[in-house]
């Protein structure tokens, strides 16, 4: 509702963010069907109250969204930091592997369901597109995308729409867990055959700042062939036991499954946690920006109130003087 | 005016290869050349590729490195526990930790070859001198690395004086109708997990 709302605003005063806001109010177009009487001297005022009031409608709505912004912020802030030490044992395990090479590469890109928050879902796409071309080759199929979040898909829907693969929208909101992530994880898994899933998502530094981040999980056939070829990173798996019951083709493809999930899950938290702190800071910029609006036109308002004063003004006094003279 | 501080803020911090190759910008002191944290290749490809946007982070540079493995066998074993909501212990020195493996409790000293061990519903106990903490973890993964750090990562994990014995009777019984009960595979299957889970959870209160 907001969102609609603001929508309208902006475009009613769209014509006010000309660089020559006093000169404006004079120009004609802005004087479209307004009944100014014939003969009248003074200026209509109306206009100009009327896109004060509106202007300062905006300016209360972008302070409300910050508001929601930043007391959602809190709570997701510490989910957030919570959870980072969730993947951090399967890179001590298994490495990371930006640079492998294999066939199928699918790219997972996290991003929000809602806009007015910035440049992170731009900055998401960009960097999936970056990793889209990165991984293209003569040899390779085309990578494909697997969208979470209505942005991204927005985007990449314009010129990438045959390599997307899956697009989830409407991820529940702030209390996500475990469980539900890690149902999208299967969710995925299932759908996608993949030799590496690159997961892109912004991970929170700051509430102005924030880093776009790829993860990568490797299929555990992948892991098996890297292991006997022998190489540098992840050439140390073959020392380890593994202990249980299962084969060890099982074991690595559970542990493959649980690493998806826990990215995804820290992913997930950590794009929210984004994207609240780049709302805040939007929301904050716009209503300061609203504010400076509201400034120039409280200004143009008054001097052309005097203006007409002193017009009348100076007309009875030169009335006055004309009788007496 | 402020509007591309955040990008100035974001910029990469100069390494001091960059700094050598050009002497006019001097790196201020507190700039130090941090350890080589990122997958090279994968940067020089991203910048062959994509000149234009600078390459996206990857985890590793947010982890702290591990130590190498050291020649002795230290005295204490180094535990990092984590769950989705909450690190339980982050880097603590224990003297041992007992892990439910799926192929049963797996004693874990400082030392302890390299293993990857699957979890199984059960518990956990972490001994440090003569403090026992004891969990029931859920599920999940246990790796033991070569430098004596054992990294568990479960879905769930109670401390044990925090579960209700009377609720898990309840529980237990609960589950046992619905397994005698059950028509359906599946239906059969979610009673099996329920009673496994509750008897697990029963012999560690009891144990």
């Amino acid at each position: 509702m907001a969102m609609a709302a603001l929508r309208r605003e902006g475009r009613r005063f769209a014509p006010l963010l000309t660089p020559r806001p006093i000169a404006a109010v004079r120009s004609p177009s802005l004087l479209p069907e307004e009944e100014v009487p014939f003969g009248a001297r003074s200026i209509s005022t109306q206009i100009v109250r009327n896109r004060m009031k509106s202007v300062k409608n905006i300016q209360k709505i972008t302070k409300a969204m910050k508001m929601v912004a930043a007391s959602k912020l809190r709570a997701i802030q510490t989910k957030a930091e919570n959870s980072r030490g969730l993947w951090q044992p399967f890179i001590a395990l298994l490495g990371d592997t930006p640079s492998i090479d294999v066939k199928k590469n699918v790219i997972v890109t996290v991003s929000s369901d809602k806009g007015l928050c910035g440049g992170i879902n731009s900055t998401s796409v960009k960097v999936s597109k970056g990793l889209h071309k990165l991984n293209s080759g003569p040899d390779k199929e085309p990578p494909k995308y697997v969208i979470v979040g209505d942005k991204a898909k927005v985007q990449l829907v314009r010129d990438s729409r045959k390599d997307i693969h899956l697009a989830i929208t409407e991820l529940p909101k702030i209390p996500v867990n475990y469980t539900q992530v890690s149902v999208l994880a299967d969710d995925i898994i299932k759908n996608v055959e993949f030799d590496a899933l690159k997961i892109v998502f912004n991970k929170f530094h700051s509430v102005v700042s924030f880093l776009p981040t790829v993860s990568t999980v490797l299929s555990p056939e992948v892991v098996e062939r890297e292991v006997e070829s022998g190489s540098s990173k992840l050439g140390e798996l073959d020392s380890y036991e593994i202990e249980g019951g299962s084969t060890r083709g099982e074991t690595l493809q559970n542990l493959a499954e649980f690493q998806f999930s826990c990215v995804l899950f820290n992913a997930v938290l950590e794009n929210a946690c984004s994207e609240m702190g780049a709302r805040m800071s939007a929301m904050d910029s716009s209503s300061r920006n609203a504010g400076e609006v509201l400034d120039r036109l409280t200004l143009t308002y008054n001097r052309t109130r005097q203006a007409s004063i002193t017009t009348e003004l100076t007309e009875i006094i030169s009335g006055a003087s004309a009788l007496e003279g | 005016m402020f509007r591309q501080a955040a990008k100035l803020l974001r910029r990469p911090v100069p390494t001091s290869s960059a700094a050598a190759a050009r002497p006019s910008s001097r790196p201020f002191s507190t700039d130090l050349p941090a350890a080589e944290t990122a997958d090279a290749a994968f940067v020089e490809a991203w910048k062959k590729v994509i000149p234009n946007i600078d390459p996206p982070k990857t985890p590793l540079s947010y982890m702290q490195p591990r130590p190498a493995t050291p020649s002795a066998i230290p005295s204490k074993l180094t535990v990092n526990f984590v769950l989705p909501y909450a690190s339980e212990l982050a880097a603590k020195e224990v003297d041992m930790v007992i892990v439910p493996a799926t192929s049963g409790q797996l004693g874990v000293l400082p030392g302890h070859v390299p293993t990857i061990a699957e979890l199984k519903p059960g518990l956990m106990s972490v001994h440090d001198g003569n403090d026992v903490k004891k969990y029931f973890v859920s599920s999940g993964f246990a790796f033991i690395h070569a430098n004596s750090f054992a990294d568990i990562i479960a879905v769930e994990a109670v401390p044990l004086e925090q579960i209700d014995a009377s609720l898990v009777q309840k529980g237990l019984a609960e589950f046992t109708q619905k397994l005698n009960s059950a028509s359906t595979d599946l239906e059969k299957a979610e009673a099996q997990i329920g009673v496994e889970v509750h008897s697990a959870i029963n012999s560690a209160l009891t144990g």
